[in-house]
């Protein structure tokens, strides 16, 4: 290998080796403990960088860029506040095991433990919520710092890789030379499974009367949905997907059940309570999803694929524990499978389909009111699989899951572990930028839009035409939804009837905006907003009292569903 | 003890890099896990260093411990002791007033003895397994210990 030794600045060096990972575009929110390296990306041309207009946003941009293309996404932003403010969007990447590198600029090292301006203890507030991360102590290890970082990031189980930059440190000069490998002698993640272990799984799936795919987030983080269609189709084994795994087995393929979990559906629920054996692929038994731990799959043993070794066990006694990436794993399983009799899971199948016939995901439409189930099912109609969907967090979310037709994995983006209300604008915006040929869709509320509005400016700024579905239903709809079923309709707190006004506020900020009350208006506005190629807020009049159903009340059995009345009147809300 | 909340001493072999305590001791207060003792010290000619933890825990928060530690990316191996030699060091500080050759028979009888004798007390130096530790200090209390400080456990495995 031939290397040219460059004399350079440490704030260079943070440019040379984002460009170097081929990272195309950064987010971030200058200030001054990270002054220079701004001065430096004023300088160069060899990624772009957007300007958010909070820093929580610049991070949950690079997390929606993450997530739309499997990169590792960038996000930079000063000392202090700058990071302070920076802290959700890293746990909200944490908790979803998103590859994401984030810079921060730290007072100078003679400042360090001074309480100096701006100073906070930035790898001690973020050790909990990232994968790993660095306070830089001199110029001569950053370079291996920020290889070690983006190879962290998107190594093993992904997540966020925080390096803290002392200012002193971008403004000194020495010797670049940009690592071309790692070696981290304390990690090294197992992607191949263990042979004897997928043996005997898959000997346990041959001898199952009534399997279950069980899938997870991991699947999508792993680029492994063609081998888990094959698997399912191979073996005729249904499927079940968690809220992060949506697009994994595409819509209408039939065996595909829907959702499972608080607020899956009848069928996906039934199956996780009588299945013989659960095969759980890069899922990880979230209490959203299990509902009563003791009455979780109750009469199943587990086979459990997950590249995390701590995930395993950690929740449910596991029969068949396999330690891999799920992709590899799935290589050397399914081979095993050639003589599979899917016969056997036969009468399985039928029983499902008969549950999911006695209570399909539905609703009752109306042509009073715009149902928010009707906006979902209407927008997939109208851009179904060529839209990156993502949304924020409540009631929207849950109906978007349900009910879109998500036909590939990076489709929908959402927040599923912290549940972070104003990740979806910031994120939708950081999926344009990552896929500008694609329509990109946030299922949004009335509450969670505000959290992040601010976002108009930057959307409008870099013409990243993002567009935001705001069911509007003048709630805190998922909360509200809690104190109707569960607190004896004290609706504290969460009456949202003092509103902005959405479209001129979207037109303030050089967006544009729409205000929808009925069917033919939402058309028009979606096609309209399509052509137009610019942000905007699509403010549409919601039935305000509609639930999200099937529920499973938290700690509850998963066979337990409140589920939906089957006609209009017995509603009782208003 | 019950098996739910069984003792045991895990050793960490960390890279020596700053804040790696601050890593370990964390996930365990983030986790809710306990820490009953805790050691630390470079392991000799190398760029490691070895904890030493003692812990409780049921079996399956045992086993989540160990994962959790072995995922935070400095660390180099986690053992959870089975077969091994513990260790326990303690100090103590008793007033020069009291009986002397009692004090030290004591501490022979766990290999220890008198380390320092200044004009006001004597100090005394013990090492042994921590349960034992635990009975010498008892053993102690009747001769008005001024100070106990003890060093936590260290163990090797057999
Ligand atoms: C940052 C943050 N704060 C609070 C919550 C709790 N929370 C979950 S859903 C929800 C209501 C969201 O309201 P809206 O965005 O209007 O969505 P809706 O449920 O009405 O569709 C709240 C407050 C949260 N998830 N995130
Ligand atoms: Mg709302």
């Amino acid at each position: 290998m031939e290397c040219v030794i460059m004399q350079m600045s440490g704030a260079q060096m943070v440019c040379e080796a984002i460009i170097a990972e081929g990272t195309k575009t950064v987010f971030g929110y200058p200030g001054g403990a990270i002054m220079h390296v701004y001065d430096e990306i004023y300088k160069q041309n060899g990624f772009e960088h957007i300007l958010t207009r909070h820093e929580q946003a610049a991070v949950h941009a690079a997390d929606g860029y993450a997530r739309a293309t499997g990169e590792v996404g960038v996000a930079m932003v000063t000392s202090g506040p700058g990071f302070t403010n920076a802290v959700t969007g890293l746990a909200t990447a944490y908790m979803d095991s998103i590859p994401m590198v984030v810079i921060s600029g730290q007072v100078p090292l003679s400042l360090i433990g001074t309480d100096g301006f701006q100073e906070i203890d930035a790898v001690g507030i973020s050790r909990p919520c990232t994968k790993h991360n660095f306070l830089v102590r001199t110029l001569e290890e950053l370079p291996r710092i920020l290889k070690e970082a983006f190879y962290l990031a998107r190594t093993g189980r992904p997540g966020p890789i925080l390096v803290d930059i002392p200012k002193d440190i971008t403004v000194d000069i020495g010797e670049f030379v940009y690592p071309a490998e790692v070696n981290i002698p304390t990690y090294k993640p197992t992607y191949r499974g263990n042979r004897r272990q997928i043996e005997k799984a898959a000997e346990a799936i041959k001898k199952s009367k009534k399997p279950l795919l069980y899938v997870g987030g991991g699947a999508v983080l792993s680029d492994a949905y063609m081998l888990v269609r094959e698997l399912a189709e191979k073996t005729q084994i249904p499927v079940v997907e968690t809220l992060m795994a949506r697009g994994v087995m595409g819509a209408g393929n039939p065996l595909l059940l829907g959702m499972l979990g608080m607020h899956g559906n009848y069928a996906s629920n039934m199956a996780m309570s009588e299945t013989d054996l659960v095969i759980s692929l890069g899922a990880r038994f979230d209490d959203r999803v299990t509902g009563k731990l003791s009455e979780f799959a109750k009469y199943a043993d587990i086979i459990h694929v997950d590249i995390d070794p701590a995930n395993i066990a950690k929740l449910v006694d596991v029969d068949y524990p396999i330690v891999g990436d799920i992709k590899q794993v799935l290589e050397d399983l399914i081979p095993s499978l050639e003589d599979v009799n899917t016969d056997r899971y036969q009468a399985w199948r039928e029983i499902l389909r008969r549950y999911d016939e006695l209570h399909p995901q539905s609703f009752v439409d109306s042509d009073k009111e715009i149902k928010p189930q009707w906006v979902i099912e209407r927008i997939g109609e109208l851009v179904g699989e060529q839209a990156i969907i993502t949304s924020d967090v409540g009631q929207h979310q849950m109906w978007a899951a349900q009910h879109y037709p998500f036909d590939r994995p990076r489709q929908w983006i959402n927040s599923g572990g912290l549940g972070t209300m104003g990740f979806g604008f910031p994120a939708a915006i950081g999926a344009k930028v990552a896929c500008p040929e694609k329509t990109v869709i946030n299922i949004t509320g009335d509450g969670s839009i505000l959290m992040n509005m601010q976002e108009l400016v930057t959307a409008a700024e870099y013409k990243t035409p993002v567009i935001n579905v705001i069911l509007n239903n003048q709630f805190l709809g998922m909360v509200r939804q809690w104190q109707s079923f569960f607190y004896e309709k004290r609706f504290s707190e969460t009456d949202l009837t003092f509103q902005p006004n959405f479209k001129k506020l979207a037109e303030a900020c050089g967006g544009i905006g729409y205000d929808v009350t009925t069917k033919e208006e939402f058309d028009a506005a979606l096609k309209d907003a399509i052509e137009k190629d610019q942000v905007c807020f699509m403010n549409v009049a919601i039935s305000r009292f509609e639930n999200v159903l099937p529920m499973v009340p938290a700690g509850g059995a998963l066979f337990n569903m409140m589920l939906p009345q089957k006609s209009e009147d017995d509603k009782g809300e208003k | 003890m019950s098996l739910e909340n069984e003792r045991r001493v895990i050793s960490v072999i960390v890279m020596n890099e700053s804040s790696v305590l601050a890593r370990v001791t964390s996930l365990f207060a983030a986790r809710g896990y306990n820490i009953s003792s805790l050691t630390v010290a470079p392991i000799p000619n190398s760029d490691m260093s070895h904890i030493t933890i003692e812990t409780q825990g049921s079996p399956r928060v045992m086993e989540q411990i160990t994962k959790q530690l072995h995922k935070l990316i400095p660390v180099y191996k986690v053992i959870e002791h089975e077969e091994m030699v513990e260790k326990e060091m303690v100090l103590i500080k008793f007033p020069i007033v009291e009986n002397l050759s009692d004090i030290s028979a004591l501490c022979s009888a766990y290999n220890g003895g008198i380390v320092n004798v200044g004009t006001e007390m004597v100090i005394a130096m013990v090492a042994d397994e921590p349960c034992r530790i635990r009975h010498f200090i008892e053993a102690a209390v009747r001769y008005n210990p001024i100070e106990v400080v003890r060093g936590g456990v260290v163990a090797i495995e057999r």
